[in-house]
Formats: structure tokens, sequence, C-alpha cells
């Protein structure tokens, strides 16, 4: 499985990461680099198997659905990079 | 020297008042200014905090409330957030993040009274081998190779605290693993660094890279430095839900416990074609120590042992590709506007971080997408189900394991640079065990040809540290390791 240029174009919108034409080249050459050799995976026989989904072997805890946090608004808010009063500022999303 | 000391002799030198914590932290924060601009270890250095947390030490230590790490000067790996003190995860992206929070692990080293000199440089978003990524520049490793000032790579991610503790800038240093960016590290600097137990250490507060595998550790010039470190990380805490509620045993003591009658493993996968020679007869050296101290040393396989790199190469790009879709320029970190929300978004990334995160979320992204999620990522997580149960079974028959830590000593800044996989490889005896959840720790057991020095690595049962610092205290008694990087505090 080999990628193509679309395809690396594809992968960069949907990580939303700008690419200009120059690393879209470079990256198509790794990323194929690094799919060629992960597909050794394909030889391990996992029929059966489980997947390990996390690093824990532990059943998740639960905890009551309570508030128990709040009224930060001003630590939240003071790495912002723009706000408007309480609340984060973004360039106009509908027209 | 007070840069000399390891932490458990300084602790009792500061109780039996032979110095001030004014003093101890003093000669640390006049080293760190002296060597980082040629080391460059760390990223923000916090010279007064660090007086000011000293002068409380000295009061503390008077009054007879002083914690055990009382006036004990740290460095902080850049991945753990800080209240008040930048944390910038080795990014552009976070270059002004400034939390308004402390993460659990180093808020509990403050709370025994820990002392912070800075934040120590790391590959961005922990995610190298070599701290070659970070965005604040490269770390120098302290060491050089016999007759040649060259400058070597410390190891990485963690590789500025590596770096701070071999210079004997700071006594001790936090760091993260999540593929053996501790235990490598450790190897590179001739230190010693434990990655604990998955779920040992709480993961709230530290920057997520892949949440399944990262977990918070230790760096010391002794093991037991190590163990004494660990002891104040580790434990509960309700705010991470994989942290696991047990109790948090006493490492140091632990670590006198010898290694009689215990069963270590040499696992055959490990001993691989081509492996250096050097590498392979320190391996030999120590299990002859372990034998020589009574312990009975087994044969074992773990047949899965060659696959964990591609599966951590799977899954841990799969988890960082959604971890870092939080950096976005609209709630904190760096923007770069655009016309629109979506170009804001691609801009505010595409200038925020570097290469090699971008080719890890691009990968990540590629394996989690329709139509290639069961090719990649759910056949990835099957092969780590089989490389746990290779662990699993393992521990049925033997107590620990011993493998060397890396396949080489430090390499040159620049080397491996153009082949992303070249790389990659350095954490090929590491990343199993980071992939099981298990224990692991590096201890430097000697020096190669070139006088540089080599680590072993000492993998445990999940939980059982204790078993993990026994071994690797012998192997540090044994291996009798006393040498010292030529750039050091005192040397420069």
């Amino acid at each position: 499985m080999s990628l193509d240029p679309a395809t690396v174009r594809r992968i960069a919108k949907l990580a939303r990461i700008r690419l200009d034409d120059g690393e879209v080249s470079r990256l198509q050459g790794e990323l194929n680099g690094i799919l060629g050799w992960i597909e050794q995976l394909s030889e391990v026989d996992v029929e059966g198997v489980a997947p390990l989904t996390g690093g824990a072997r532990i059943a998740m805890r639960m905890r009551a659905d309570a508030v128990t946090d709040g009224g930060q608004a001003e630590k939240i808010l003071a790495n912002a990079p723009d706000r408007a009063g309480e609340f984060f500022a973004v360039p106009k999303v509908v027209e | 020297m007070l840069c000399d000391l390891s932490i458990l002799d300084a602790a009792a030198g500061l109780r039996r008042r032979d110095f001030s914590a004014r003093e101890l932290v003093g000669a640390h924060v006049d080293a760190v200014a002296a060597l980082n601009p040629r080391l460059n270890a760390f990223i923000t250095e916090t010279p007064e905090l660090a007086m000011r947390q000293a002068e409380a030490a000295d009061r503390a230590l008077a009054d007879g409330s002083a914690g055990p790490l009382a006036g004990i000067p740290l460095a902080i790996k850049d991945l753990f957030c800080t209240e008040g003190v930048r944390t910038t995860a080795g990014s552009r992206i976070l270059g002004n993040f400034v939390p308004p929070y402390e993460s659990t692990v180093s808020a509990q080293l403050l709370r025994d009274g820990a002392v912070f000199l800075g934040k120590a440089n790391l590959d961005e978003f922990a995610m190298g081998s070599s701290n070659m990524t970070s965005a604040y520049g490269s770390v120098q490793n302290p060491w050089q190779r016999r007759g040649s000032n060259v400058a070597l790579v410390p190891g990485g991610s963690s590789g500025g605290s590596a770096a701070s503790v071999a210079a004997r800038m700071a006594m001790g240093s936090t760091g993260t693993d999540t593929g053996g960016s501790i235990r490598q590290p450790a190897a590179f600097c001739g230190i010693a660094g434990i990655k604990p137990t998955y779920g040992r250490c709480s993961r709230w507060g530290i920057v997520a890279f892949a949440s399944s595998l990262d977990q918070a550790g230790a760096f010391g010039r002794s093991v037991a430095d190590c163990a004494l470190l660990l002891g104040s990380m580790a434990g509960f805490d309700p705010k991470d839900s994989t942290s696991v509620e047990r109790p948090v045993p006493d490492y140091v003591a632990a670590c006198k416990r010898g290694v009689r009658g215990l069963r270590i493993g040499v696992p055959a996968e490990y001993r691989m074609d081509g492996m250096n020679a050097e590498v392979e007869l320190l391996w030999q050296n120590g299990l002859g120590w372990l034998r020589e101290a009574g312990a009975e040393i087994v044969d074992v396989s773990l047949p899965h042992t060659k696959y964990g790199l591609a599966t951590y190469y799977i899954v841990a790009p799969a988890e960082a590709s959604s971890n870092l879709a939080r950096y976005d320029g609209v709630r904190f970190g760096m923007r770069q506007d655009g016309v629109d929300l979506i170009d804001l978004y691609e801009r505010t990334r595409a200038a925020g971080f570097g290469d090699e995160v971008k080719r890890r979320i691009m990968i990540g992204t590629y394996v989690l997408s329709a139509g290639y999620y069961d090719a990649y990522y759910l056949r990835a997580q099957k092969v780590r189900a089989l490389i746990l149960r290779d662990f699993t079974d393992v521990f049925g028959k033997v107590d620990a394991l011993l493998t060397p830590t890396a396949p080489t000593a430090a390499f040159a800044q620049g080397e491996k640079m153009d082949d992303p996989i070249a790389m990659y490889l350095n954490d090929v005896f590491t990343v199993p065990a980071s992939m099981a959840g298990v224990p692991g720790m590096s201890v430097p057991a000697g020096l190669d040809g070139q006088g540089l020095p080599l680590g072993l690595q000492v993998i445990g049962r999940p939980f059982d540290e204790e078993t993990v610092f026994a071994v690797s205290q012998v192997i540090e008694d044994s291996a009798g390791f006393g040498a010292r990087p030529q750039v050091r505090a005192g040397e420069e």
C-alpha cells in the first residue's frame, strides 16, 4: 500500500495541518517508508486475539456524576490568544 | 563538592546542618548558570523561585516540619505543567503557555519539600530519541568520546532531564517514558532512571503524547535516589482515571533486599543479529554479577519482541493525533490568523508543530482513518495484546528480566536524522515493556571502548518496582560505576 500525493493532502486536511507542495512530496516519501516498515505486522497471526485497548489492565473507575469544580473562567482564559469578555474569540464562522 | 552528593547524602547533610538548603541550592543554581549555555538542558531556568524554595526548606528543617525532599534541587521535564511557570512541551505551539495549575506529580514533589531549578529540555511533545526535535534547540550530552569534542546527543525524549543530572546541575529530575524516554537517556548519560508501572504515577497535568503508554518516572545518579524520588511522585490520584489505587511501598528499603533466590530471565529475542559486542559483553557481566549475588539465571522467550517497535509506531501516533487535536490556536498556545476558522487551525498547526510531530500526527490520522483502521490500528492493538501475553507468561517463571537498555552508546548530534526508522530503532529494547505497561529501570553498568556509558535494563512484574530496585541496586553495587562526564559542575 503506497500513499499518493492526493492521499497525503487528504490526511493533512483531516489533521488540520497546512502543507506546501515541497512538504507533500517529502512527507509522501517518509510516510511510505514508515508504513512499509509497519507492514511487517501483517505476518503476525492475530486470529482470535482480543485487542488491548489501554495501558492498564483494570476496569475504569466510576465516579458520581457531580459538579466538583468550576468558577474559574479567568484561569481558563488566561492563555487564550484572543478573548471577548468571558469568551474565546475566533474569526467569523457563520456568514 | 555539594553538586556531587547523592540525594540521600544531601538530605542527611541538611539534617546534620553540615550545610544549609540555601548553600546546596545556590551551588546548583550557579552550576546551571555556568553550564546551561553550553548544554541547553533547561528551556526555562527558575533561580529566584529555587532560592525562595530553599529558604522555605531551611525554615522547615529548623522547625522540624521538613519533608523527605526538603531543599533538594531538581529539574522538571518541561512536559509537567507547573503553576505560573511557562510549560512548552518543547514545542513552538506552547511557547507562551503558563499553566494555571500544577501537575499531580510535581505537586507531590513540592509537598515533600523539593526545590525546582527549572524546566528541562525535551524532544517536541516527547517525540524523539535524541532531543534533536526540541523547538528550543538540541541538548548536548555532558559525556564525550575519548579524545574527541564532537557533541553527542543525551538521548530522548527526556534528554535535558538526564543531562542536567549527569552534569551535576540537578541532583535528580522527573521524566516521562512512552517508549523508552527515561531509560534510553539514562543509559546515554550514565545515570539511573526508572519508568514505573503504567498507572503508578498520575498523568494529571502532564502534557499528553500517547495516553495508554505515557508514564512519569525519575532520574538520579544512584538507584536509591530514584527510589526516593519515585516514592514521592507515585500514588493514587482521583484526577487520573488510569491511576491505580494501591499503596506506595518503601522503595528505598526495597533497594537493600538483594537478589538471593530470585530468578532472573534472559530473553533470547533481545540477542539480535549484529549486536554491538561491547553491549553483549556488558549484558553477560550483568548476568554474572546477579548470579554471584545469589540469583538464578533463566533463559526465557518473549516471541513477539521484534514486533514491538512497529506496534508502537501505530499505537503511539494514533493516540498522539487525537491528543494533539487540542492545539487549535483558540483556547491556549500560539495562533496564526487565517481567512476563516479552518484556515486558522491549519496555519496555526503548520507553524506551531515541528517536522517529527507533523509526521506522527499524519501517521496517526492515517491509521485511524476510515478503511485503514482495521488493517493498522486494530491489528496493532491485537499484537500489543500478544506482547503483553509474552510478559505475563514469562513472569510466571521469573521475577525480573535483564536486558541491555539501548543498542549503542550515545551517538553524535545530527546522526540518524535523515532516516526516521533508524532513529526509532534506538528504542528496540525499551518499547516492549512500554507496550506491556510493566516497570523498567536503566542502570549505568560500564563504559564502551570510546569511554561512553552503557546501561542495563531491569524489567519487573506490574507494580513490583521493589524487585526492580533490588536487582538494579545489585547491578549498581557490582558495576562500581564511578565514571563522571567531562562536562560537569566544578569542571566548567
